[in-house]
């Protein structure tokens, strides 16, 4: 593959793919980052147990040795993105007008071009199709190999206090170690074989660590739902990838197909594909970010993810598992932009499952009573933030929005672990209360965490989420320009999700840290090993939203101002060319103001009313005993709504899968029992209106005869069919084989 | 070199193979007899790729060997956990699936 790039680019004035074979050693060599903590697995596997700590030493070692190099790779990025002026890879296709002016025009808005560090080998290579494994290196690249190994290393930290002295503490760190090597593996991945590879390794691993206590049902079933909600995007992404691979063949001469992220984007964006094959293929790609990142119609399995332990939930279920199908849409942003016509436009498959999710994610978190399903039904609101963003074409936004919630929400997720830690539960309204003169380290993180997750400035979730408000584009009403399209709906749903945020965030903080204790025996702090990752995460939270800081920002030298965006976001052809929204303060103080009233309201309900009743009655309570759900049936009517998640579960399990593993003769009885049934029913009233006594006889006799002969047919036939069924695997092995010989025995017969 | 010899050594071998799947009791000859009713289509592939001279055909051997490989490891330790569970291999004895 690099030699065929090369001589291309020598040879032909191609279309120049934005990425480059040189760049530092560091840069190059990223597959050494995802190789560690694989190493660690490996070597927890098989030598854990006899180690003195139970193997959970390699793991921080060699997870802490990726951060480090993942620190000095996001270094040498950064002196890379400006400095480097190597030759950039060109390919030899066709290439449209467009496509050159394009690829200019977006170099000239931004200045220097990035130029991604591509390393590749080939794997193997059949029919001329080159199949490679290699490394991407570049922005979104380099700053998910630094969130996932700085939260993946904290994580480590504090298990080894969370889970000591459980059974599986070895087999534990393992995972840990597994799960972090594929994700990081994931987020270098050059070609989209190798991302469909490393996406189906960690959801192995959230499988396996979900069901981490087994040996209790409702872990193991939730362990089981994840898997298989999966596994329904993951055909999705299967096929996705596939369209793709021969959608791109067609754009290359002499190419069967090519699996390669830099070419497939830059082809999209140059205008090669045929937009049908990027709109099916986007929509595919789309079923995989809805089930891998929870966004709505599969994100049930989201939150029964929660039944794996805490730090699990922290860093697969909150920080960074559940972005890689946000980050898979921000790989291939140049498919989707095409795909889904995100610039110019209103609305989009894309932004409207994200917004969506982030309404209904918000709503849900209101009725929890588990702190840990609080958090999960917030990530999976934020993550439909993310995916919103991506949908209306604010890129930047969305990747800086992980970045930051990668860290609050991991606070808040370890706080919640710490908290239930100390009172054996996460039942915040039964057994949590009070617990802020108990846990003082852990009250301050978790509200640290709250207000930057609420958007409160000049916490991390206020840049990142103002960001995405801004590049919704749909705020003529604040005197706003810019932006890819005039998402104005999308803008709406944002801020009220705003609002939503903060007010459930206020009711979680009442009900776990105010108060009083309403649980048994008396909670402690949590020692060093929680409490430190805690803390850093907390000022992480605090700090991370400065990396972005909006462009004329006052005060602040304009060497400092857009550095994540111009850092991560890439200036190359293999990415579409985005427009940027100017900020304006008159958005930024409006969606404080929402969240201040959010937070206003729900404060007031809680810290004012609940609190005086607590004490008019004497005890600890969690609700107004007269609240409005008592008080309006319609609002009893929605929390029961809420409660029932939508129903979605119901939909899932006994409607669809109910309805399909029915025994199919009972299916068939009841549709000749209801429909047809009824429909002779009604021809029979319909004669013994017209007063007919022969009609009547006939009806009764011969039709209704029929009717429940074949009734009775086709129950019988069921009961006949079921003896086939016989359970013995070598009576299945003969129909099979005698299937087989009339197949073979039909092929000699005609050809 | 005649392809019948070897057409009808594989057709021997996975006549064998069926006879074996379908009536031995005992799982581990059963994954045997799997064994080979996979052999004997890879002698048909390697017969037939060195008959017209290309390699396709060997290089499906080799995958279809490692496949093998991988599917007898997952057999035998079905078998084992059968094992440890019932105190017996014999398949007729186990139809739970039964309808």
């Amino acid at each position: 593959m690099t030699e065929l790039l090369t001589l291309a680019a020598s040879t032909a004035p191609g279309l120049p793919l934005g990425i480059t074979e040189g760049g530092t050693w560091l840069l190059r060599n990223a597959w050494l980052i995802p190789l560690l903590p694989a190493l660690s697995f490996v070597g927890i596997l098989f030598f854990g147990k006899r180690m003195p700590r139970g193997g959970s030493e390699l793991g921080i070692a060699l997870v802490g040795i990726a951060f480090v190099l993942s620190l000095l790779t996001a270094a040498a990025w950064i002196d890379h993105r400006d400095n480097f002026e190597g030759e950039e890879v060109h390919r030899a296709v066709a290439v449209a007008e467009h496509g050159d002016d394009h690829v200019e025009a977006h170099a000239e808005a931004h200045g220097h071009p990035s130029l991604g560090v591509h390393n590749t080998v080939t794997w193997f290579e059949m029919n001329d199709v080159a199949f490679t494994v290699g490394t991407l290196v570049d922005g979104p690249a380099v700053m998910m190999l630094v969130v996932v190994t700085l939260v993946s290393l904290l994580v480590h930290v504090y298990s080894t206090e969370y889970v000591a002295g459980d059974r599986r503490y070895t087999h534990f760190f393992a995972f840990l170690s597994l799960f972090s090597a594929s994700m990081l593996l994931l987020v270098v991945s050059e070609n989209t074989l190798q991302l469909l590879v490393s996406w189906e390794l960690v959801g192995v691993c959230s499988f396996v660590l979900i069901g981490h206590w087994w040996e209790e049902k409702p872990n193991s079933d939730a362990a089981l739902k994840a898997f298989l909600t999966n596994r329904v995007g993951d055909m999705g992404l299967i096929v996705g990838v596939t369209i793709l691979f021969f959608t791109v063949g067609s754009a290359l001469p002499g190419q069967f197909g090519s699996f390669s992220i830099a070419e497939t984007n830059a082809l999209a964006g140059a205008g090669q594909l045929s937009h049908t094959a990027l709109l099916v293929a986007s929509c595919c790609l789309m079923a995989a970010v809805m089930s891998k990142s929870g966004q709505f119609l599969l994100h049930t399995w989201l939150p029964d993810a929660m039944a794996g332990p805490t730090p699990v939930s922290a860093l697969i279920h909150a920080a960074t598992m559940v972005v890689a199908g946000v980050f898979m849409i921000a790989r291939m942003y140049g498919v989707f932009f095409e795909g889904f016509s995100i610039g110019g436009s209103s609305i989009n498959l894309m932004a409207l499952i994200g917004g969506t999710t982030t309404l209904i994610g918000a709503c849900l978190a209101f009725v929890q009573r588990d702190i840990k399903k609080v958090l999960a039904y917030s990530t999976i609101s934020q993550l439909g933030y993310m995916v919103m963003a991506l949908g209306v074409g604010a890129w930047t936004a969305a990747l800086f929005h992980l970045f930051t919630h990668a860290f609050f929400k991991a606070c808040l997720f370890l706080g919640s672990g710490s908290a239930a830690h100390a009172v054996h539960s996460f039942d915040m309204k039964s057994d949590m209360g009070g617990l802020r003169k108990a846990m003082p380290h852990t009250y301050r993180t978790f509200v640290i965490g709250s207000i930057a997750l609420a958007g409160l400035p000049p916490l991390a979730g206020f840049w990142s989420k103002d960001e995405i408000l801004v590049g919704t584009g749909g705020w003529g009403l604040f005197g706003g320009t810019g932006g890819n399209g005039a998402y104005t709906f999308m803008l709406i749903m944002g801020v009220i999700t705003a609002a939503l945020t903060a007010a459930y965030m206020t009711r979680c903080i009442y009900l776990t840290f105010f108060g009083e204790f309403r649980g048994h025996g008396t909670p402690h702090e949590s020692g060093p090993r929680i409490v430190v990752p805690l803390w850093i995460l907390a000022g992480l939270a605090i700090v991370a939203g400065f990396g972005n800081l909006p462009k004329g920002f006052p005060l602040v030298p304009e060497s400092f101002q857009e550095r994540f965006g111009h850092f991560v976001e890439p200036v190359a052809s293999y990415f579409p060319s985005i427009t940027h929204a100017t900020p304006s303060w008159s958005l930024a103080i409006a969606s404080t103001l929402v969240v201040l009233s959010g937070v206003t309201v729900a404060g007031w309900y809680y810290f004012v009313k609940v609190e005086a009743a607590s004490k008019a009655a004497g005890e600890s309570l969690t609700e107004l005993p007269d609240g409005l759900t008592t008080k309006y049936p319609l609002a009893r009517m929605g929390h029961t709504l809420l409660v029932q998640k939508y129903y979605l579960d119901h939909l899932y399990t006994d409607v669809i899968a109910g309805g399909t593993k029915g025994p199919v003769a009972a299916a068939a009885y009841k549709v000749d029992q209801g429909v047809i049934d009824g429909v002779v029913d009604a021809v029979g009233e319909n004669a013994v209106k017209a007063g007919n006594l022969v009609y009547h006889r006939f009806d009764q006799l011969v039709v209704d005869g029929i009717v429940n002969t074949s009734g009775r047919a086709s129950s019988s036939a069921g009961g006949e069919l079921r003896k086939i069924q016989t359970g013995k695997v070598q009576d299945y092995a003969a129909i099979l084989f005698a299937a087989a010989m009339v197949l073979a025995g039909v092929l000699i017969v005609i050809v | 070199m005649l392809l019948n010899q070897f057409l009808l050594l594989a057709a021997v071998l996975f006549a064998i193979g069926v006879y074996g799947v379908l009536a031995r009791r005992n799982g581990v000859l059963v994954l045997m007899s799997i064994e080979l009713i996979l052999n004997a289509v890879n002698i048909n592939l390697v017969a037939f790729s060195a008959v017209r001279e290309t390699v396709g055909g060997e290089v499906f051997a080799l995958f279809i060997i490692a496949v093998a490989a991988a599917e007898v490891g997952v057999g035998l330790a079905m078998v084992l956990l059968l094992y440890r569970n019932r105190r017996s291999i014999d398949l007729t004895e186990i139809d739970q699936l039964r309808g």
